[in-house]
């Protein structure tokens, strides 16, 4: 594992429908991700980029390809033990929050602490603690339609960390925000990149935003137009 | 455990959310909990009723009736029993206390312009002691009466008060049908029976006079025949079995042509009866729990469908498909109990309030309300089980789309 990257994708295919609909949303892509990498992935919709994410995050099953995380073949993986792989390793951000609409910011940070089984106490101080580290210590109690959207993007951003994860994916973070929230909540996932060596994946068609990561991998047609590490940053793998 | 304390807590905190739903659905479990606890509980009472209604006849009583019984109601027609008989069981079988024969029919009593419909008993003065009735004014038939089939008469309270009102009962002319006696008794009043029949609603006879006068023949519908003490009630039931035998020229079992019953019999019959009713309503009652049962299942696919985007969010944060199954099965479980505890409550209510009206006594069967909890909640697991496994399988990518 030691000379295995993170994530390492190997002629990764996923069509849709068959026959003259047949939709190549992905075809035929390489990658590896080493760990702590912070990707950025682009390209036009329909280029792939959210199925890749989603397939990165076992969310969507390839059609064809091996896809290994931590060495782990994912692809012959059912929908349990995919389950299991995101509740362990990884975290989502998404560009809707998708945040429980009727609970409160903390009992949304604390539902995939349930899952892990903690203790209700643990669960509470962890999730706090999670809430203080992307600023919103005083708006736990706060359900999601009190909050504005910067905030609730950092509530799931809090969800996706508290369980200290190997990898966030990220899927168009910002999209909802305006510019100042949104570099708000890319100086976030930067700072929670350095400090904690998580790996990261975001896609985003804002090249303002790409540029907080270290590598920009560009889809067109299903597949990898180009993978090119961002001018200036430090630590580009 | 944690996981099924966590899936509980997230099933009520849903369910409060949405109360007048929660509520509507589990009516319908209500309803059929409450339904199957009312029926069985006022069958048992109606049961507890006869037995009560029945000891209260005593326990040293043997009816003899002619005909052949099969099963609780049906009779073949027979040779009636007579009076001699009565007078065979009375002189040939031992630790026989009284005996008294039983003719029944029906007239009109009329005095002064009013009328009755009732009852006429034709019977001896035996009648009162085999059935412990007392006498509230006045006397019962002479054994020169008897013999005689003299027109006097022995009215219940009811008779009187529906046909004298308040003139003076005894010595009173009555006329019966074509029949016209002289009152010369009054019985104390004895109330209803289980049935609800008054007791008080008839008119005592010398058997002969009914025999002569009114029915046109010489048969016995019932002989009833008392013990001297309980302890030799089947001593006697056997003798007066064995001499109805001899005198009615039976020589096998199956053509025995009369029965001799006793009171616990009479009870058990009767039981049977009430029992077979309660199982019956119960089994009705039992179809609208699973009427609930459906409604249960059609909201929750319901729910499982307005929640796809919160079953996609939690499936991306870490649950298994197990854990979103179980999730909505105790959901839809904690409807049912929901529906099912108070169900109990009105059920034991409504049980309370049945045997008020018809006047049996409450009856509330532990056995019953805990079988009634837990088959609402095994409806809700049968009936949570199809939706709760769509929710299981949704992909989650699909899920978090859904709007």
């Amino acid at each position: 594992m030691s000379d295995e990257p993170l994530l390492r994708l190997r002629g990764v295919a996923r069509h849709y429908g068959h026959g003259d609909s047949l939709v190549r949303a992905l075809d035929g892509i390489d990658l590896d991700v080493p760990r702590g990498a912070f990707l950025s992935f682009m390209g036009p919709s329909g280029s792939g980029k959210s199925t890749a994410l989603n397939t990165l995050g076992c969310l969507d099953v390839p059609t064809a390809g091996s896809y290994r995380f931590r060495g782990v073949e994912v692809t012959t993986l059912g929908p349990k033990e995919r389950a299991l792989l995101r509740r362990h390793w990884m975290g989502f951000v998404f560009q809707g929050f998708n945040l429980l609409p009727r609970s409160t910011a903390l009992e949304n940070v604390e539902l995939p602490l349930g899952y892990r089984g903690l203790p209700v106490r643990e669960r509470r101080e962890r999730a706090l603690q999670a809430l203080e580290d992307v600023g919103l210590g005083g708006r736990s109690h706060h359900r999601p339609d009190e909050l504005s959207g910067g905030q609730q993007q950092r509530v799931a951003i809090a969800r996706a960390l508290v369980v200290a994860p190997d990898l966030l994916l990220a899927d168009e973070p910002t999209g909802n925000l305006d510019t100042a929230t949104s570099l708000e909540v890319m100086e976030l996932l930067t700072r929670l990149h350095a400090d904690r060596g998580i790996t990261v994946v975001m896609v985003t068609h804002e090249d303002d935003m790409a540029a907080f990561g270290q590598r920009i991998v560009r889809f067109r047609d299903g597949r990898i137009e180009a993978d090119e590490a961002v001018a200036g940053a430090g630590g580009a793998a | 455990m944690r996981l099924w304390l966590d899936a509980l807590r997230l099933a009520i905190t849903q369910l409060a959310r949405n109360a007048s739903r929660t509520a509507l659905t589990s009516l319908g479990v209500l309803i059929g909990v409450a339904a199957v606890i009312a029926m069985v509980g006022l069958g048992q009472g109606a049961t507890a009723a006869i037995e009560q209604d029945l000891s209260s006849l005593g326990v040293n009583l043997l009816f003899v009736e002619a005909g052949v019984r099969r099963g609780p109601r049906a009779s073949l027609p027979a040779e009636p029993l007579d009076l001699a008989d009565a007078d065979a069981i009375g002189r040939q079988v031992r630790h026989v206390e009284a005996v008294a024969p039983v003719v029944a029919a029906e007239a009109q009593a009329a005095f002064g312009g009013r009328t009755w419909d009732t009852g006429l008993q034709g019977t001896t003065a035996a009648w009162l002691g085999v059935l412990g009735r007392e006498l509230a004014a006045g006397r019962v038939f002479t054994d020169a009466e008897d013999r005689g089939g003299a027109p006097v008469c022995v009215l219940g309270p009811t008779v009187v008060e529906e046909v004298l009102g308040t003139a003076d009962p005894l010595g009173a002319e009555l006329r019966l049908g074509a029949l016209t006696c002289t009152v010369i008794g009054v019985l104390t009043p004895e109330g209803e029976n289980t049935f609800g029949m008054d007791q008080d609603d008839l008119v005592l006879l010398p058997i002969r006079a009914v025999q002569r006068r009114v029915v046109g023949s010489t048969a016995v519908s019932q002989i009833l025949v008392s013990a001297d003490d309980p302890e030799h009630m089947s001593a006697v039931a056997r003798d007066v079995d064995a001499l109805m035998r001899q005198r009615r020229h039976v020589t096998s079992d199956s053509a025995v042509d009369f029965s001799v019953r006793d009171t616990r019999e009479l009870a058990e019959m009767l039981g049977s009866i009430t029992t077979v009713l309660t199982t019956f309503l119960a089994a009705v009652a039992g179809v609208s729990l699973l009427v609930g049962g459906i409604g249960i299942m059609n909201i929750m696919l319901v729910s499982v469908t307005e929640r796809t985007r919160e079953i996609g969010i939690r499936l991306a944060v870490g649950a298994l498909p197990s854990d979103v199954r179980l999730q909505f099965l105790v959901e839809a479980a904690v409807l049912a109990v929901f529906g099912g505890v108070l169900g109990v409550i009105v059920g034991i209510g409504g049980t309370a309030i049945g045997a008020t009206v018809l006047e049996v006594p409450v009856v509330v069967d532990p056995r019953i309300v805990l079988l009634s909890v837990g088959f609402s909640a095994m409806v809700g697991v049968v009936f949570g089980w199809w939706p709760a496994s769509r929710a299981a399988r949704m992909e989650p990518m699909e899920a978090l789309r859904h709007l």
